[in-house]
């Protein structure tokens, strides 16, 4: 093991990120509620990105699968609900939304899983790629490529907090509030399925070894039709709070790019982890926009992320909450 | 089969008119599409019986039992000729999942355990197929123990970090939660030191005299396997080349030499063993 991957560099490394954290305050160049309104701003964008990054970690976790594919999900999802929503109420269109997600979860295994069953990582990889550009593409043909904006009611108004303890209080973005608190009762019921149920052992099993999964009789076809099923799940919901953010359009398929350093940094097989490393590349990205940026010409927000990932490769390859490989001497 | 191969060895290992649990039918198998490993294996075992597939490296003894287990499949091999039989029912149509929820499961060689998973959880992913109540599940989780009472101090440990034998006995483990009535055991000694093949092997004799659990397993150690086992298959090179029950086996003076290392002479001289006829082959 070499020196970068000793317990004590990513203690270092986490302490520097939280000396870095509180810096502003500290040295004074910040106050504190403008400190804590640039912190509460960067945990709910945080909680978004976690969202996107436990799609991520469903898959791999089950199949051990990098998906590409699932930021084209999240956007087909939002696609799919706003269009629909034009038509009928809303209740309605979730339904039928989360029915398409399932429908696709089943298409791609029937069509891309099972026949390369027992193939390498990489194989399955590109194979994701594949799926991505194919949703992509056929959400444009089906429902268009423009910009639509989704209104699910979600207050629009930031509301001003603690007025009374500081001087003009902080500003929280409501919409933010709920988002997380959306995310947290979903991240909370998929750690109970996966710790307690008898098909979540089952997805456990799979994800750690597919033939003896198999050989004990736990059906890998259902198995795989249950996580994209489930991570589909988890696309629309986040598809819903994004696309209610920044309106469903192309790029909402990018921000998948943000979940990978969130998975890179929490571990690619942890929920906890996808949660934990989405707060800390959102809070890391705020807070070195808003005091570093000037420093350096602004626009971190867009490369922080990457470097940390990157940082944390060397330092912790298996991420914060990632199983350790489990070698037999 | 070879002519001389039958005559030394004893009766079959079902009884005349009897319906044999497990019977396979001359069957060959092909390894994407062009490999040809099984050339027409014919076995059978009865309810309740222990029988032995013997043979080196490479002979085809875990493609048989892949072939019965419909595992095959997922490694591109693919059952072209013959019949296997479970209980009167052609398995080939079926998946590996209906044949465990039919009583057939297969403890793979090299134990594959879930190694991030702890013990106990291994234990509970065998009952996958059973659909069980809590209530169910630990009763019969607290029947694998008694199998494994050391099973049960390390149920909480992940499996990856427990010693070989505690994994094999966890895969044994975990088929049993399938409630199976026949377990293809491949390679059960295999990286385990002798005391624990002892062992492993005991508790299976075990499982066999109280559980009516029957086993079809392969082996390479000749030795152990017909000490505990009913019957005895010899495959070399994707044929059955010499069957019979596992006494006759051991008696046998060509395995005697080739599988069990014991030579009529006595033992021999380095020397003399340089000269040591190439090992003899009935077919070839």
């Amino acid at each position: 093991m070499n020196i970068f991957q000793q317990k004590w560099m990513t203690g270092l490394l986490l302490a520097a990120l939280a000396v870095g954290a509180l810096a502003p305050m500290l040295s004074g160049v910040a106050g504190f509620p403008q400190w804590l309104e640039v912190v509460l701003g960067g945990l709910m964008s945080g909680v978004l990105y976690s969202l996107v990054a436990l799609g991520l970690v469903l898959i791999f976790k089950a199949s051990g699968v990098f998906n590409f594919a699932q930021g084209a999900m999240v956007l087909f999802a939002a696609l799919t609900l706003v269009r629909l929503m034009e038509k009928m109420p809303f209740v309605v269109a979730l339904a039928i939304a989360a029915l398409v997600m399932v429908a696709i979860a089943w298409l791609v295994e029937r069509l891309v899983l099972r026949p390369l069953v027992n193939q390498e990582g990489i194989v399955l990889f590109m194979a994701t790629l594949g799926v991505a550009y194919f949703i992509d593409g056929i959400g444009q043909i089906i429902w268009g490529s423009d910009i639509y904006t989704l209104d699910i009611g979600m207050p629009k108004e930031p509301k001003i907090l603690l007025e009374k303890t500081f001087e003009g209080g902080i500003l929280v973005s409501m919409e933010d509030v709920i988002a997380a608190v959306i995310a947290a009762a979903l991240v909370g019921a998929l750690a109970l399925f996966f710790q307690k149920t008898g098909t979540g052992r089952a997805l456990r099993a799979v994800a750690d070894d597919h033939q003896a999964a198999q050989s004990i009789g736990i059906p890998l076809g259902r198995i795989w039709v249950i996580v994209w099923s489930v991570s589909g799940l988890v696309a629309l919901v986040a598809g819903i709070i994004w696309g209610s953010k920044l309106g469903v359009q192309f790029s909402l398929q990018l921000i998948a790019l943000k979940a990978l350093p969130v998975v890179i940094l929490g571990g690619f097989t942890s929920i906890p982890g996808a949660i934990l490393g989405g707060l800390i590349i959102g809070l890391g990205e705020k807070l070195s926009e808003v005091y570093l940026g000037p420093l350096l010409g602004g626009g971190i927000e867009n490369w922080f992320a990457y470097v940390l990932a990157l940082v944390f490769l060397l330092v912790r390859p298996e991420g914060l909450f990632g199983e350790k490989h489990i070698d037999r001497v | 089969m070879n002519a001389t191969a039958t005559a030394t060895a004893s009766a079959a290992p079902v009884a005349e008119g009897a319906r044999p649990l497990l019977e396979v039918n001359g069957i060959e198998v092909i390894y994407n599409h062009v490999i040809l490993v099984l050339k027409g294996v014919s076995l059978a075992v009865p309810e309740g019986g222990i029988v032995a597939l013997l043979g080196a490296n490479g002979a085809g003894k875990t493609t048989t039992l892949k072939a019965v287990s419909n595992l095959l499949r997922a490694e591109r091999g693919e059952v072209t000729k013959g019949l296997i039989e479970f209980r009167g029912e052609r398995v080939d149509r079926m998946t590996p999942s209906e044949l465990v929820k039919r009583g057939v499961i297969q403890v793979m060689e090299g134990r594959h355990c879930f190694a991030h998973l702890t013990v106990e959880d291994n234990l509970l992913t065998g009952a996958y197929t059973r659909g069980l109540s809590r209530a169910a599940l630990r009763a019969d989780l607290e029947r694998v123990y008694e199998f494994f009472p050391r099973l049960k101090q390390r149920r909480a440990s992940q499996a990856g970090y427990t010693s070989g034998g505690e994994q094999q006995m966890t895969a044994i483990g975990r088929a049993l939660m399938a409630r199976p009535s026949m377990i293809l055991l491949d390679e059960p000694s295999m990286g385990l030191a002798p005391q624990i093949v002892e062992e492993i092997f005991e508790i299976v004799k075990n499982l066999n005299a109280k559980e009516r659990v029957s086993f079809l397993l392969a082996e390479q150690n000749t030795m152990v396997a017909l000490r505990f086992a009913d019957f005895g298959y010899i495959l070399e090179n994707g044929r059955v080349v010499m069957e019979g029950s596992a006494h006759a086996l051991s008696e046998n003076e060509d395995v005697k030499e080739f599988y069990l290392g014991i030579s009529t002479g006595g033992r021999k001289s380095f020397r003399e063993t340089k000269h040591y006829r190439r090992r003899k082959r009935w077919l070839s």
